[in-house]
């Protein structure tokens, strides 16, 4: 095994210019790919975190009296999926709309009657954050006596669940373009390399080299050409991580939201696919080289 | 009935034929080499003697005919086992086939890696075939930084270093000065000496009329009757 990396380094750096263009092409395809998916995990998280936060407002109709309203919130608390029910007064919902307002507070304090009424603010449990499961129990509230009217972010939520799913598709496909293409790019190189050894391959046969002897020093060089590129790529994508993150950090802890980077367990699996994809390279050039 | 010649041949050709499309380029061969045999094949360039030595360590095969090599049927011999066969084979070629970007060490070295014999052991073989040739001075050297006679002293020893039964010489003095032949042929003689079978493809006269073994004639394709010098 040493003789074979001893092999496999020397035969590196003697093709230093073809293995820097693989390295290269690995290390860009895995920022691009790495990118790609560091931006859709931070973005999955914002998506969650908000999803957490959505409430149904449970509007009561003008003239609900104090025993209608606890028999609502009797009723709200009996259905399943809810995790808490809030009173807000139409009182404390004007206070609350004019700390919003701060400077147009004006406009409010020349109405002579509070326009707003009394509502739930109803927070659901994680398992009912679905859009089927929110618009199911906004219509089970909907039809409670006393409830005028009830808003959610149905339409919000279901437009950004339709955006993360084609996000994710466009994501595995540009994933499995990039690897694709990166297998080709470095399959191509290996074959410049085998092609410009192609006669002192053929001196290692006419000497009694196995297949095997002549292979195995290529394909410790495919994986080390992607476990380079890999790390390359993974620096680079933490290096702008780290420059970008920090600016974004402030908007976003002000969301209760915090952008991380890849576990280890995802950066050694990104280092594997760097790795798979250098043996992959390898292993079609050489299946076609050394046949003979 | 065997008869002993053929029990102690190591190397057996039947009626074997080489064909490139319509060109013949071996004719209805037949030919023993007994073990410990110094057979000089001679004839014109392009007579077929390096398509009969290639033959033998499978760079072509045979178009019709069998070759059996220490008891193993060419024909027969699965693609993986081809480079067991040309373990028993030093084969000493006219362009010397030196790795040019490995040293003179590691040309030599690398007969032995194939085999995976331990570093400490390939080091002292190393040497040792080195010294013999008289090269041991040169193992750092890379082939280009070599005469012609220097070159083909490293390609005997990478022939010899795995100590095989047979060497096979293809032209092995035809790029070099006279001084520089004798000495290659010097040391073919020895390994002769030594127990190998040494087969030598030549169109050199000279060399052969100041040797000793059989030689065997070669003309378009076929081999002439074997005569003893």
């Amino acid at each position: 095994m040493i003789f074979y990396t001893r092999r496999a380094i020397k035969d590196i750096w003697e093709n230093r210019f073809l293995n820097i263009v693989t390295i290269v092409t690995i290390a860009l395809s895995v920022l691009i790919v790495s990118a790609f998916g560091l931006f859709f995990l931070n973005a999955q998280d914002m998506f969650n975190a908000w999803k957490k936060g959505v409430r149904i407002m449970v509007y009561l109709a003008p003239d609900t009296s104090e025993a209608q309203r606890l028999d609502t919130r009797y009723r709200l608390q009996t259905i399943a999926g809810i995790q808490s029910i809030r009173f807000i007064s139409k009182e404390d919902a004007l206070e609350l709309m004019k700390a919003r307002m701060q400077r147009q507070t004006s406009l409010l304090d020349n109405l002579r009657e509070n326009p707003l009424p009394d509502a739930f603010e109803v927070t659901l449990v994680t398992e009912s954050n679905s859009p089927e499961k929110i618009e199911f129990l906004a219509q089970r509230i909907e039809g409670l006596p006393s409830v005028s009217e009830v808003e959610y972010g149905q339409q919000w939520i279901d437009r950004f669940a339709n955006f993360f799913n084609l996000f994710k598709l466009v994501g595995y496909g540009m994933g499995a373009m990039f690897f694709m293409a990166t297998v080709f790019i470095a399959a191509n190189t290996i074959r410049l390399v085998l092609y410009s050894r192609r006669e002192e391959i053929h001196i290692m046969r006419l000497v009694g080299a196995t297949d095997n002897f002549i292979r195995f020093p290529f394909y410790l060089e495919g994986v080390i050409q992607g476990l380079s590129g890999g790390l390359i790529g993974l620096g680079m994508l933490f290096s702008a991580f780290s420059a970008i993150g920090s600016q974004f950090e402030q908007t976003l802890s002000a969301e209760m939201v915090a952008i991380r980077f890849f576990s280890m367990g995802t950066c050694a699996a990104i280092l594997g696919g760097g790795m798979l994809t250098g043996l992959l390279g390898c292993f079609f050039s050489l299946k076609q080289f050394v046949k003979e | 009935m065997t008869s002993m010649a053929e029990k102690s041949a190591v190397i057996r050709m039947f009626h074997v034929h080489k064909r490139y499309g319509a060109k013949q380029a071996l004719v209805d061969a037949t030919l023993d080499i007994a073990k410990n045999e110094f057979l000089f094949i001679s004839g014109p360039s392009g007579a077929g003697k390096s398509t009969l030595l290639k033959l033998l360590y499978l760079a072509e095969p045979v178009s019709e005919g069998q070759i059996l090599v220490d008891g193993m049927n060419l024909s027969r011999i699965p693609h993986r086992r081809v480079s067991m066969l040309r373990r028993k084979f030093g084969i000493i070629f006219q362009d010397y086939k030196l790795i040019p970007t490995r040293t003179v060490y590691e040309n030599v070295a690398l007969v032995l890696e194939v085999r995976g014999m331990k570093r400490s052991l390939i080091e002292k073989k190393v040497k040792s075939v080195l010294r013999v040739v008289g090269m041991e001075d040169r193992r750092a050297a890379y082939p280009p930084s070599l005469s012609g006679g220097e070159q083909q002293r490293v390609a005997v020893a990478r022939a010899v270093a795995g100590d095989p039964k047979i060497i096979l010489a293809d032209e092995p003095t035809g790029s070099l000065d006279d001084e520089s032949a004798a000495t290659i042929f010097g040391l073919l003689n020895m390994f002769y000496n030594r127990g190998a079978t040494v087969v030598v493809a030549t169109h050199d006269k000279a060399l052969i009329e100041n040797a000793t073994g059989r030689v065997l004639q070669i003309r378009q394709g076929r081999l002439d009757t074997p005569s003893d010098i």
